[in-house]
């Protein structure tokens, strides 16, 4: 039987389609269908000066902004020989280990819907509104912060951040602690994520898989250690990897992973020096020399990485983007074969997608 | 005025009688699922670190007929592609087949519509035909979604409809009657619960899966077939799903609570009932009394089932299957056969709650060392990495 997935069902995260053929309950085949959020992120970027650019990648991966600009400031201030003040290093870093705990702690709640618990997605989601409620304060927006500069971010903190860090931290560990608590050991959702969607770590290699899903495969790599970027050689944390590469083990790394970002966030707290925020040279307007660069980060769904061309206009002449979300979706045919429909939900959901990036 | 038919004569004073009393169980029960609702989504609610309906009415008590008004005023649409007839019959069969059940359900010694000698067996009869009704509901739609929740549903509901039967006739056999009155009679000393405790988790499990309540509420999945065999009922049509579900969960209630609980007695029930008749001002208040105390218990156990949907994931089909037929059927004739044995030799009470309580114990256990066989890899994983970490620290330090 020929049964569409898609784009409108509710656990497809989004605009994705995928039709399957299925025997009885069991999945023969199946066929990915992406570009339903098509937007032509990359061609856009093009048109845009480069302080500009910043905002379209806000949208790339939408629940976690902050990487996203990161690694695409980063690739600029590269080609641009551009120092970075400290303490800007250091907002980012909080920032984005902040954003990397509320990607995750979606996950935990979609995942928890996919395998259909209703409640981790109302615990998970506290945890992220309180994020998202210190992101707002920060930058002005829930979403789609627009925050950081080519340079630094674009305005220092308000001057109680030190005091609603004090008070987010330890509601957010409990909320982190509780989302595990009430899933991760939870039998029948062991023994729906367990065995499930299992990839062998050379076939994850060829996919290209990254972040969490290769770690799942007990792989020990993390952009932040392998190649570390910004300021994250300073900071003292594990990298969390699974065993079978599984469902589960990829859930299980992303939950121990928010532990780290939070054992990050403590120290660059800590560390966090004051001074400037934005270097003078990022404040005018954007030119970088002509060359190419490619710089790569990791995001909350694994590498992302940007390959940026410049001619010496104001303008990029090329942007390609390589977002993870697509690379790790493109093992979806490969996992999806020969296991249950109910299966489906809960591998796609393992991967952890995000349209915006897939279909840029 | 005496009307004669074939097998039986009734005047049509007692027709009338019986018309009038089935709309009054129609117009109880249906109160009964709008306070379900209520209840569902303020338990819920308040699991989920959110407060529930709280608009509409004091505490958000109207929010209910607010979603019937809404339901039955909103379009009612049927897919060109759909069998009409079958379109319009399930939804028909699945809320007679709920409600006829409710005609041998007592409420209390005297509160029921037609006790019947061999009522659970007319009880569990009509439960599967219920079956019937979702099946063609998924077919008649021709949805694929449907066609999978429906035939998801069969394979289910049939699956447990074993081990439901069984313990009944358990129980059936503790008390000597299907007669649901007499069941409860002879609970008045102490509850089947602490007879037989093994069948008490066996019926609610399987119960649980018979009216499709989390974890078991595969067919009409949310997230993999978007509602099964409703997927293409809408408005009028699908509050009448609605309307079956919540009283089929009520009635799987009530019958943990008739079967296991003891129904209407109470405890100190013999002293109670001592000093009540001396009260001739109130003769009401005995029955009143039971009706309370019956639907209290009904209600802690619907809130048991309300709990547990709020904690648990959903299971797949094939485990699903796998746990009715390796461990629900065979704890289920297990009961049957302690039970046999005990009236057989005529054992004190307590060797059957034990024999009960070791079943459950060991099945209990195997299903709980096979669930969590992942958690106690990864903790041994764990440990040897916490390990290997250690050693390479202390190796560093040496170095």
């Amino acid at each position: 039987m020929l049964l569409n997935m898609g784009p409108q069902h509710p656990s497809t995260h989004g605009v994705f389609r995928m039709v399957l053929w299925v025997d009885g309950e069991k999945i023969v085949d199946v066929e990915p269908h992406i570009g339903y959020l098509h937007r032509g992120s990359e061609k856009l970027c093009e048109g845009e000066q480069y302080h500009q650019v910043i905002t379209l990648f806000d949208r790339l991966d939408y629940v976690a902004n902050f990487n996203n600009e990161l690694v695409y400031c980063q690739a600029v201030e590269k080609l641009m020989g551009l120092d970075v003040p400290e303490r800007a290093e250091y907002i980012r870093v909080i920032l984005c280990e902040l954003n990397r705990i509320a990607s995750h702690l979606l996950y935990v709640g979609t995942i928890g819907l996919d395998a259909g618990a209703m409640t981790p997605t109302m615990f998970a989601f506290r945890g992220r509104e309180r994020i998202q409620a210190l992101f707002e304060a920060v930058s002005g927006a829930r979403m789609m912060h627009n925050y950081f500069r080519i340079g630094g971010v674009k305005e220092d903190l308000p001057g109680n951040f030190e005091q609603m860090m004090g008070e987010l931290l330890p509601l957010l560990r409990e909320d982190v602690e509780e989302s595990d608590r009430i899933l991760t050991f939870n039998e029948i959702f062991l023994s729906r994520l367990k065995d499930v969607g299992t990839i062998s770590a050379e076939d994850a290699v060829d996919f290209g898989f990254t972040g969490p899903c290769l770690r799942g495969c007990g792989i020990e790599y993390d952009v932040r250690r392998a190649q570390p970027y910004s300021i994250y050689d300073r900071f003292d944390f594990d990298i969390p990897v699974g065993l079978d590469g599984d469902c589960w083990d990829r859930h299980w790394v992303r939950v121990q992973e928010m532990y780290e970002s939070l054992k990050i966030v403590d120290q660059a707290l800590e560390q966090m020096p004051a001074g400037e925020v934005v270097s003078s040279l990022g404040r005018r307007l954007i030119r970088p020399p002509a060359g190419e660069v490619y710089v790569r980060a990791e995001n909350p769904r694994g590498e992302i990485g940007v390959h940026l061309i410049s001619n010496g206009t104001d303008r990029p002449y090329r942007l390609k983007i390589r977002p993870p979300s697509f690379c790790n979706l493109s093992a979806i045919k490969h996992l999806l074969r020969n296991s249950w429909i109910a299966d489906s939900v809960v591998i796609l959901g393992s991967l952890d997608i995000v349209l915006g990036e897939v279909d840029r | 005025m005496v009307v004669s038919l074939p097998l039986m004569s009734v005047t049509v004073l007692q027709v009338l009688w019986m018309v009038v009393a089935l709309l009054l169980m129609f117009t109880g029960l249906s109160v009964v699922v709008l306070s379900l609702v209520w209840l569902e989504r303020k338990a819920l609610g308040r699991l989920q670190l959110r407060l529930g309906p709280t608009r509409t009415g004091p505490m958000g008590l109207m929010q209910p007929i607010a979603d019937a008004v809404k339901l039955i005023l909103k379009e009612d649409i049927i897919p060109n592609s759909s069998d009409r007839a079958i379109f319009w019959a399930a939804p028909v069969i699945v809320v007679l087949s709920a409600f006829m059940i409710w005609v041998t359900i007592p409420a209390s010694e005297g509160l029921v519509l037609r006790n019947l000698e061999l009522g659970l067996l007319y009880i569990t009869a009509f439960a599967v035909m219920g079956i019937l009704g979702l099946v063609l509901a998924g077919w008649g739609s021709a949805n694929k979604y449907g066609v999978l929740g429906g035939l998801r549903s069969a394979a289910q509901l049939i699956s447990y409809e074993i081990p439901v039967i069984m313990v009944v006739v358990a129980a059936g056999m503790l008390a000597g009657s299907l007669d649901l009155r007499v069941i409860v009679a002879s609970q008045d000393q102490i509850p089947y619960a602490l007879i037989l405790p093994l069948g008490m988790v066996v019926f609610f499990i399987a119960g649980l899966a018979e009216v499709g309540r989390t974890p078991f509420d595969i067919y009409h999945a949310e997230s993999e077939v978007v509602g099964g065999p409703f997927v293409e009922y809408s408005g009028a049509h699908w509050s009448v799903f609605f309307l079956a579900e919540y009283i089929n969960t009520f009635a799987i209630a009530a019958l943990v609570a008739l079967l296991f609980l003891g129904g209407w007695s109470w405890p100190w029930d013999t002293v109670a009932l001592a000093w009540l008749p001396s009260l001739p001002a109130w003769p009401w208040l005995g029955p009143l009394l039971s009706v309370v105390w019956f639907l209290f218990k009904v209600y802690a156990v619907i809130l048991v089932v309300f709990w547990i949907r709020g904690t648990f994931p959903r299971l797949r089909i094939d485990q699903l299957m796998a746990f009715a037929w390796k461990a629900m059927v065979p704890l289920s004739f297990y009961s049957i056969v302690i039970t046999a044995v005990y009236l057989y030799y005529d054992w004190p009470g307590w060797t059957l709650t034990l024999m009960s309580l070791a079943g459950l114990g060991i099945v209990g256990y195997i299903v709980y060392r096979r669930m969590t066989a992942p958690a106690r890899r990864v903790a041994e994983v764990k440990a040897r990495q916490a390990a290997q970490l250690a050693e390479r620290r202390a190796s560093s330090q040496a170095g």
